[in-house]
């Protein structure tokens, strides 16, 4: 039989199998080795700017899922976060794990006849909720509609008018939904993101192994991901954190909306609810019959967006039926008063100069200002 | 055990050895990985930011190679199935080719999928909470690792057997043959479920998707044999009769007319139809807003796959060489049709209506040329070592040499 022509070379392979290595092709395959290592080497050669705290220690590395910690190894991951920040941002966070309240389950509802597009809600949640500055994550989008449609797909994203809002446009916010039957959840291969018995649904930034399939999967482009690793100015750290919620996150893993469950599990309005110029965002209990959500969702035409991807979300929006032609000018009022106040800065893009400082003071707890406590 | 031990170490020195043409095609084989590894050094530094990916197209070429090797990888089974249902002797030791494309194949796809981590230092967190049967990619991960192990197996034990001069005992891998048959076509099917299951991307939420999926594997697949097979035949004496390419150039064929059968379906329905939910498919053909990124991507790919189907159809293609040609254009037709012509535009526009357009970075194009280099390596040392072991060369009781390098004389 013949051979294999092309892999049988004619001399160098009978020599090496031979055993009988002499010291011309031992010379040989050693400078191949040593070519081939150091090429290794300097392909590996990045990994010398890989941050000391970009790569897990031991305990990170074996920290165990949200729910599977126990109380005291919950506490021990706490502190090692709460050590990981005070080295970071050379501030002592107040940084806790909030459990869901009993019988309380949160829901939001928006009047889109008071709602002027003045992104407030924007950069107070960036503000809240430590996002990374640079790039700027956000949770919320603010789509410049025109009238007459609810389809996102005819809205403006990148509306930048001092004007806002616009005689022709309505404004419609989105961020997570909390949805009932939410697919994000239902797709993380790890389970590091579910819905808590009060209706948010939160992510283990820990746990989370970036995969995005969450990101694919949600209807309403709620989700971020930590593309690079989030900057965060110093002085520009909420320190009022939870474990679920707020806490600054890692690159790599993807984060949402929460309903600022630091602040509403202890009772308090979200943050956008609280910055809202004009009272267009309802926050509250929704198995409270007594609770603004609630009577909002019994006497108004509310609605949702996207009803047939069977989502169920706890987001709903309405107009004011008293204003069927207009937004209510009430808000149109208080909009012409805020843009003779701020100039440039009113209705601005994010990321751009935007009004942050103003919203952190706005949405900042008593207590910030002891901030190096 | 000895034996096997030996076997092993044997195959590996073997993938050390061979003419300057083969040392040529290692090296450069190994450099292209070298530079994948770097670039992957880098996104493992800076992130996934330096992909082209964005928050609103948040999966892109990584996923889209993924996606393809996986059909690629399936299509093994489209030999699989003439010779071990209809005991068609022609494909007979081809198989053993195919399947061990489809490991080389069913790697590439798990490290493009890994690479697409954003911390593949949580790898582990997928062993300790495993979201089965509510995630389909648990179903993938559970379908891709069985289908590796099913085609290790199966290839590993003939070569074996081969090797010992053994005649195969049916037991250990007939039965397995047929758990691969169908394996196969999950994991397509699987992979396709992790899209169409969406409901808020009505461009994958398509019951069409999956039997797309299949319908293009199965001419990829096949096609990418009839390539190894040429090259085995120009670089070896590995004897591939002109039957077997017959026989591949009808699976390719019909498979690819179902292909653009089907596409051309759901082309119809989007566009007949014209709702809202065409947005994607607009964009894809036509262009949205004036916004045409994938426009000339998938033209390409649909005239790459005509031109492919024409020549198939057409005696011309009788000719290897035209045939080879013919394959190359639906290769890379259904790359692109995979790739940039169904993952990418589901994203675009996002479901709140924003057009972010996405093209790879240099970056992600070097990890994922990376990827596949280390995959052609992979299938080389395979067939390398698997072509003498088939043709008797290389066998327990005699030596290593003799398997190397009996029939040159020494000087
Ligand atoms: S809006 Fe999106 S991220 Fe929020 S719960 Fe629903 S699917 Fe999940
Ligand atoms: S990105 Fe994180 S949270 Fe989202 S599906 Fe993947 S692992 Fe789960």
């Amino acid at each position: 039989m013949t051979g294999v022509r092309i892999w049988d070379g004619p001399s160098l392979p009978a020599r090496v199998t031979a055993n009988a290595l002499n010291r011309r092709s031992f010379l040989r395959v050693g400078a191949a080795a040593l070519g081939g290592m150091a090429a290794l080497a300097a392909a590996l050669s990045p990994l010398r700017e890989l941050g000391s705290d970009q790569v897990p220690n031991l305990e990170q590395f074996l920290q165990k899922h949200y729910k599977q910690m126990t109380p005291a190894e919950l506490e021990e991951a706490l502190e090692r976060i709460r050590a990981k920040v005070e080295k970071r941002f050379e501030v002592r966070p107040h940084l806790r794990d909030l459990k869901p309240m009993e019988g309380v389950e949160f829901g939001y509802a928006l009047n889109l006849s008071r709602c002027i597009g003045c992104r407030k809600c924007v950069h107070a949640c960036v503000a809240e909720n430590n996002q990374s500055r640079t790039p700027e994550i956000q949770y919320i989008r603010v789509i410049e509609m025109p009238r007459g449609t609810l389809d996102v797909e005819q809205g403006t994203h990148h509306y930048d008018r001092p004007l806002v809002p616009d005689a022709e446009h309505f404004y419609l916010p989105v961020q997570c939904h909390q949805c009932a039957n939410p697919p994000c959840v239902k797709v993380c291969p790890v389970e590091a993101t579910w819905q808590e018995k009060d209706g948010v649904t939160v992510i283990d930034y820990d746990w989370c192994i970036g995969c995005r399939y969450c990101e694919a999967a949600c209807p309403y482009w709620a989700r971020r991901f930590n593309f690079a690793q989030p900057k965060l100015p110093k002085d520009q750290l909420n320190p009022n954190m939870s474990y679920l919620s707020n806490r600054p996150r890692e690159m790599g893993v993807v984060e949402k909306c929460h309903f600022c469950l630091h602040r509403t599990r202890e009772g308090r309005m979200p943050a956008c609810a609280e910055v809202c110029p004009t009272g267009a965002r309802k926050f509250g209990n929704l198995l409270d019959p007594h609770s603004e959500v609630s009577e909002i969702l019994r006497t108004k035409r509310i609605f949702i967006l996207k009803e047939e991807v069977g989502t169920l979300p706890r987001f709903f929006y309405y107009f004011d039926e008293r204003y069927p032609n207009s937004l209510d000018p009430e808000a149109i009022a208080i909009a012409d008063d805020l843009r003779a106040k701020e100039g440039a800065a009113y209705g601005c893009l994010p990321g751009s100069n935007g009004p942050d400082t103003e919203i952190i003071a706005a949405v900042t707890p008593q207590w910030w200002d002891g901030r190096t406590a | 055990m000895k034996n096997y031990l030996r076997f092993l170490s044997r195959c590996f020195r073997l993938s050390f050895v061979g003419d300057a043409r083969y040392y040529a095609w290692m090296f450069l084989l190994t450099s292209v990985v070298l530079l994948g590894v770097n670039a992957y050094c880098k996104q493992l530094v800076a992130g996934l930011a330096t992909t082209g990916m964005t928050d609103q197209v948040s999966w892109g070429f990584y996923i889209a190679n993924f996606t393809f090797l996986v059909g690629m990888a399936a299509a093994a089974v489209m030999l699989v199935i003439p010779v071990y249902i209809y005991r068609n002797r022609e494909l007979h030791d081809l198989v053993i080719f195919g399947e061990l494309f489809a490991v080389a194949a069913i790697i590439m796809a798990m490290l493009f999928v890994s690479v697409d981590l954003g911390r593949p230092d949580r790898f582990h967190h997928l062993m300790l909470r495993f979201n089965f049967p509510s995630s389909m990619l648990t179903w993938d991960v559970v379908a891709l690792n069985g289908y590796l192990l099913l085609n290790l197996h199966i290839c590993g034990y003939l070569i074996y057997c081969a090797y010992m001069r053994r005649a195969p005992s049916k037991i250990f891998y007939i039965p397995f043959v047929f758990v691969a048959i169908a394996w196969a076509i999950s994991i397509h099917t699987v992979t396709a479920f992790l899209y169409s299951g969406l409901g808020g991307r009505p461009f994958w939420n398509s019951a069409v998707i999956a039997p797309r999926f299949l319908a293009s594997a199965f001419a990829a697949g096949p096609a990418f044999l009839v390539l190894t097979l040429s090259a085995l035949k120009a670089f070896t004496t590995y004897q591939v009769s002109a039957k077997a390419f017959m026989t591949l150039r009808n699976i390719i064929t019909v498979a690819l007319t179902i292909n653009m059968f089907l596409l051309a379906a759901e082309a119809f329905t989007e566009f007949y139809t014209d709702s809202a939910h065409g947005a994607s498919a607009r964009y894809l053909f036509l262009g949205l807003h004036g916004r045409t990124a994938l426009v000339p991507w998938i033209w390409s790919a649909i005239a790459l796959n005509l031109v492919a189907m024409v020549l198939l159809y057409t005696p011309l293609s009788r000719r290897v060489a035209i045939l080879q040609f013919a394959c190359v254009l639906l290769i890379v037709g259904i790359w692109i049709e995979k790739g940039m012509g169904l993952i990418v535009p589901a994203f675009i526009p996002t479901p709140l209506g924003e057009i972010v357009e996405y093209l790879p970075t240099r970056n992600e194009t070097f990890v994922t040329l990376g990827i596949w280099a280390l995959g052609l390596l992979i299938y080389t040392i395979l067939v390398r070592i698997t072509v003498p072991v088939l043709s008797g060369r290389l066998v327990f009781d005699r030596s290593f040499a003799s398997a190397t390098a009996e029939h040159h004389p020494q000087p």
